[in-house]
């Protein structure tokens, strides 16, 4: 089902032509209502009347994480503090959080792109949706909470953690989907087998699973042993949370809601548009929020757009899986490395399963080292020593070849790695740089 | 007749091999052969135990990575040259053996050894054709 047939399916000409339309209506109200897009407008030499539609979106300044820190906690909102209905916050790991505000036009906002996602997801009418993403400063989720209600559908709002309770409460009330984080997902699994549940005969028909990047093989372990569907949204905060694009049933890439959030692909060194298709930072400008409205915000995050409709009817553009992002990428002896290319390195290995650290040190030498750590299962142990050792050199060997510089690989037993109920902890960067 | 050895994982961290035999200990199951082959930084535990069943259980409840492996016991005479008659034979039958130690005790004067061949099947054939004994599953509880 699709939940919003005039926005999602709407022609391209339409599109560009809404989009036009919003674009100038929203160049027109940061100059009235904020101070920094005025300051960066006119540093840009830009009037409002100056941007005619899409066409124009280049010659827009652009507006990084940098901003929101800098004018922190407020100095972006566009209306009063007393017309912002709710803040969110999101933490750095340096400097001022980042914090936004909604209107009330804006949770609404977030309600139907969020009610667009878990029908483009798979959600049908009369479904219960268990939200397993924490509540709270994090938009994931009242997010999907608002989303839910917005669709609907009667929300289930367990929050992350307490896994038993989570089960339980899943055996007993039957919920068709799920939304929480992929490795929340898979972190399930233990729990489950520990109260003597089959994770196939869950109750969970299609998931939606977002906060952090992950790959088709973790899709591919989600699908198999709980026995369901696993589908991508994306957001962040700065632009709404969660619901900013989302995957139909044909996995094939992430819808963008393009009537609300107009997205561009850009070289991230040189801020130009790459041609479609190609991999680069995927920026936003949000069409018609109020509270805390962004144009052409880098998102840091690594991907690539098709426009060609969707088998699923779907006009709204489609962005690829996430490939790591541009600051998630560690440099190693000068080579740029996504954490997503060690997994995925790792998972073509037959039975290894996504349970992997990335430990980056810099020796006495100045050499950076890489070292990969992973748990061993029982699915591929062996008790003779040159098994494992072929193994090791095997993992070392595709390792070298995929990222170009030679990795440590070292093997460790189950549950050495430390496992959070939020976001993987997959990279340790002990460098002091 | 075969025996089951329970293979572990062990990583090289000072006390693997210490929780291993305390939790087996603690759970009342006697360790009748061990070796341990290493690797730089992991080594692979494997044990003859009295009850496999229950040894492979309590070592996985506590997250270790344990898998049963087929392996023969084998009874040799207690003298010079005795394990060199058996390895003989094997040699003579072209038997592959991926590693063999020995048992912590013995039964009178006959010592036993615990092989590990690539064709276990074919390796208990040849043993019985050459009237060499191996010990049973069910005697290991009695040793
Ligand atoms: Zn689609």
């Amino acid at each position: 089902m699709i939940f919003n047939q005039a926005m999602e399916c709407m022609s391209r000409d339409e599109a560009r032509h809404l989009q036009s339309e919003r674009l100038r209506k929203l160049v027109a109200y940061l100059h009235e209502h904020s101070p920094v897009y005025r300051a960066k407008l006119d540093k840009a030499g830009l009037q409002p009347a100056a941007i005619r539609g899409v066409e124009d979106l280049e010659r827009l300044p652009f507006t990084t994480k940098d901003d929101l820190r800098d004018n922190y906690p407020f100095g972006l909102f566009c209306v009063p503090r007393s017309e912002v209905r709710e803040v969110h916050v999101s933490s750095g790991t340096t400097g001022n959080p980042t914090v936004v505000g909604y209107t009330q036009a804006d949770l609404d906002l977030w309600g139907e792109v969020v009610a667009r996602c878990l029908y483009c997801a798979g959600a049908r009418p009369g479904d219960m949706v268990q939200v397993a993403y924490g509540y709270g400063l994090f938009t994931g989720g009242l997010g999907l909470h608002y989303g839910t209600l917005k669709a609907g559908l009667t929300a289930l709002p367990t929050s992350s953690g307490q896994t038993k309770r989570q089960l339980k409460l899943m055996t007993d009330f039957r919920p068709r989907i799920l939304a929480c984080t992929p490795s929340y997902a898979l972190f399930m699994l233990d729990d489950a087998r520990a109260m003597g549940l089959d994770p196939r005969e869950s109750s969970w028909e299609v998931g939606l699973f977002g906060a952090e990047p992950w790959s088709e093989s973790m899709r591919g372990e989600i699908e198999a042993t709980w026995n369901m569907r696993a589908t991508d949204i994306y957001g962040l905060s700065e632009i709404i949370g969660p619901g900013v694009a989302q995957e139909c049933e044909h996995k094939n890439g992430l819808h963008v809601f393009h009537d609300v959030f107009l997205p561009e692909v850009l070289d991230p060194n040189t801020g130009k548009a790459v041609p479609e298709g190609q991999w680069g930072e995927l920026v936003f400008t949000t069409l018609t929020k109020q509270g805390m409205p962004l144009i052409r915000y880098r998102t840091r995050d690594i991907t690539k757009i098709t426009y060609e409709t969707c088998a699923c009817g779907r006009t709204c553009p489609r962005v690829s899986k996430f490939h790591g992002r541009t600051d998630d990428m560690l440099i190693i002896r000068g080579i740029n490395v996504f954490p997503s290319q060690i997994e995925h390195v790792l998972l073509q290995i037959e039975g290894v399963q996504p349970h992997y650290q990335i430990v980056v040190d810099r020796k006495a030498n100045w050499l950076d080292d890489l070292e990969v750590q992973v748990e061993v299962d029982e699915k591929f142990f062996s008790d003779e020593i040159k098994v494992m050792q072929a193994l090791e050199a095997r993992i070392r060997h595709e390792m070298e070849t995929v990222l170009g510089i030679a990795a440590k690989v070292k093997l460790v037993e189950p549950r050495s790695i430390q496992r959070s109920e939020g976001k993987a902890k997959r990279v340790i960067d002990k460098r002091t740089l | 007749m075969k025996i089951i050895q329970i293979s572990v994982f062990l990583e090289n961290r000072k006390g693997r091999l210490y929780e291993v035999c305390r939790l087996l200990g603690e759970h009342q199951i006697s360790i009748r052969a061990l070796n341990i082959a290493e690797a730089t930084d992991f080594g692979v535990l494997r044990m003859v135990v009295d009850k496999p069943e229950a040894a492979q259980k309590v070592l996985r409840d506590n997250h270790f990575v344990a898998s049963r492996t087929d392996v023969v016991a084998v009874e040799i005479s207690d003298k010079p040259g005795g394990l060199a008659d058996v390895l003989h034979v094997l040699s003579k039958e072209d038997l592959n053996v991926e590693y063999m130690y020995a048992f912590v005790e013995k039964r009178s004067d006959k010592a036993l050894v615990v092989f590990r061949f690539d064709d276990t099947e074919k390796a208990l054939r040849l043993l019985a054709a050459h009237h060499i004994n191996v010990i049973r599953q069910a005697e290991l509880a009695g040793l």
